[in-house]
């Protein structure tokens, strides 16, 4: 078990009142596993990494109760320095914005190098040798010449290769990648998926990928959590997923997907917005939206119920209520 | 055939790339074509060269005068004429560069370092750090400067480096304002967060990833900076606060020349041309930094 999330509550105080982004997370992520965080906007999945890597600004926001364990270590009791040395060392990140995330000052060499100067204590040259074999290792042609080019002189699949080299530079146990590929083209994001995976292998990383996009999912994942307004709802291995979605939402989420075989004139959709997180129902969040809802739902939150070993937090699979 | 192979590649190679131009040089390119600027950029060289060499091209010794020659109207001796005690104008001008040259740098480089520190710090931890410190700045600019100075200099005595002192402490706020400015512009970016997943600390992030993407503003504020600092010397000199006799500086040399304004008008008039001279070829200098360095100011 490399990481695993308890009961994490995420809170940001604003004028209007506190937002609970996340509100009492778990999931766990095995060693080399790829576990996809699926949720629409809002749902809580870049608070939750965000979270993760400590990074969540205080004030406004606090991390109100939880755990936090990688490698069995509750980062939530980690100093500030403490953080900082796992930061791109054993944990890193990459974004969903290729083309902002890279300092425009700097060349692609120095901002590769920086975390091994940083982390391995390497020399400049030294730094510089690994960071070609990592740019070769991103699929980079001609890393000799790029490492002295600026981020504007590169396309935007080339500069996610470069954020990607840089998060793995120093091997890391756990890649967090917040929707790595929903600023690319199709194409791109296909040889992106591929890359990732590929080194995934190679450097035995775990990958903790956030996303909105189920293809993406299908594709890479090995387990999927749902989330839906700061809480997760439904977990479970890819296949049972799409084989047998269980929640309604998860269920509404996949049906959309629009198939090519298919012949309709109007998508399926989930109809109705995501509540006000200042204005939460008292009761499932998802009750206004839910197609099979029962009396008991705009009443109590549904509490997590196990169903084949995959834990659902829906009405409809508690014994009691049925 | 190999090796025939090896070339074309090579060459294929080095015709792919562009050869990435070094922001220093792309600045050096844009600026070298203002020719303004270039103007500036010259004079000041020249006023360099004339501060450190000065001493081997003086006609005269610039404190000791002849009195039975006081007064002179420009002449082929005395290019520049001579002051009221018989010293030789030029010379003195000559030496006066000196004074202005390091006032006017060294004022900046205080003002500079304290403000971009300051600035920093209130940008990018915003709250309550940024209320006080932007507060205490704003005091200090709610005097005219020239006030401020002057009282200041009252408290610390005459001198030039008391001169420097206030000088620098009442351009504090313009540059903590710019660099507060310009950080808050950046601070929230990607690459910023970026910098933080890779595990650098605040400080780190504050001088080696957000400074650096906000640079030109400020180079271009210490340019002009400059400028003003010398003529704030002047102005401090004229009120006979700054440096003191003999020693010849541009503002004192007005000071004490504007005594004989009507029968010997050359010892107000060359000491004011050198100030106008070297604040106009900063200024000229700064704009077309400022040119040269934002791009959306470009042609």
């Amino acid at each position: 078990m490399i990481l695993k999330v308890e009961n994490l509550v995420t809170k940001f105080h604003t004028k209007e009142g506190v937002v609970n982004a996340v509100n009492g997370v778990d999931f766990e992520l095995e060693k080399g596993e790829v576990v996809a965080l699926v949720g629409e906007s809002g749902s809580g999945k870049s608070v939750t990494s965000l979270s993760i890597m400590g990074l969540i600004p205080k004030p406004p926001g606090e991390i109100a109760s939880g755990k936090i364990l990688f490698n069995g270590e509750d980062l939530l009791n980690k100093t500030t320095r403490e953080m900082q040395d796992i930061r791109g060392n054993e944990i890193s990140m990459i974004f969903q914005e290729p083309m902002t995330s890279l300092n425009p000052v700097f060349t692609i060499g120095k901002q590769i190098s920086e975390s091994l100067i940083r982390h391995r204590n390497m020399k400049k040259k030294e730094a510089m040798v690994k960071t070609i074999e990592m740019l070769e290792a991103v699929g980079i042609p001609s890393p000799n010449e790029r490492i002295k080019q600026y981020p504007h002189q590169l396309s935007g699949g080339m500069r996610q290769r470069i954020m990607i080299a840089i998060a793995l530079i120093c091997e890391p146990n756990l890649l967090i990648a917040d929707e790595p590929t929903t600023a690319l083209d199709v194409t791109i994001q296909a040889q992106i998926l591929e890359l990732m995976m590929k080194l995934k292998k190679d450097f035995k990383t775990s990958i903790l990928l956030i996303t909105h996009d189920l293809g993406v999912v299908a594709e890479v994942a090995d387990k999927v959590v749902v989330m839906y307004c700061g809480r997760v709802v439904e977990t479970g291995t890819v296949n049972e997923l799409f084989e047998n979605p269980l929640h309604p939402y998860t269920y509404g989420l996949i049906e959309s997907i629009p198939k090519i075989d298919s012949e309709v004139d109007r998508l399926f959709m989930i109809e109705g917005n995501v509540p006000n997180p200042l204005n939460m129902p008292s009761g499932c969040p998802f009750e206004s939206r839910c197609n099979r809802k029962l009396s008991i739902c705009s009443k109590k939150l549904p509490e997590i119920n196990v169903v084949d070993g995959r834990k659902i937090r829906c009405h409809l699979y508690n014994e009691e209520v049925k | 055939m190999e090796n025939i192979v090896e070339e074309i590649n090579n060459e294929t190679e080095e015709k792919y790339f562009d050869k990435p131009i070094s922001p220093l040089k792309e600045i050096w390119y844009s600026l070298s074509k203002n020719k303004l600027a270039m103007a500036g950029l010259i004079i000041i060289i020249l006023l360099i060269l004339i501060a450190l060499f000065g001493d081997f091209i003086m006609p005269y010794d610039p404190c000791v005068g002849e009195l039975s020659e006081s007064l002179q109207k420009p002449s082929s001796t005395h290019w520049l004429g001579t002051d009221e005690q018989g010293r030789d104008v030029l010379s003195r001008i000559l030496d006066g560069t000196k004074i202005s040259l390091r006032v006017g740098i060294t004022a900046v480089a205080i003002a500079l370092s304290v403000g971009l520190t300051l600035g920093s710090f209130a940008g990018y931890y915003g709250g309550k750090i940024d209320m006080l410190i932007m507060r205490f700045m704003d005091i200090i600019l709610a005097f005219p400067s020239m006030l401020l100075a002057i009282a200041l200099m009252s408290t610390l005595g005459k001198g030039i480096d008391k001169a420097i002192i206030a000088i620098s402490i009442v351009t504090i706020p313009h540059y903590a304002r710019i660099v507060r400015g310009s950080i808050l512009s950046v601070k929230e970016s990607e690459y910023v967060q970026a910098a933080r997943v890779i595990g650098n600390n605040d400080l780190a992030i504050i001088f080696k990833h957000i400074l650096p993407n906000v640079l030109a503003p400020i180079i271009v504020r210490a340019t002009l900076g400059i400028s003003i600092a010398i003529l704030d010397t002047a102005a401090l000199g004229f009120l006979g606060l700054g440096v003191q006799p003999p020693y010849a500086e541009w503002g004192t040399m007005l000071g004490s020349g504007r005594a004989y304004f009507f029968n010997a008008n050359h010892l107000v008039l060359f000491p004011g041309l050198a100030i106008t001279i070297t604040v106009l070829a900063f200024n000229l200098l700064g704009d077309g930094l400022r040119d040269a360095l934002d791009p959306k100011l470009q042609k």
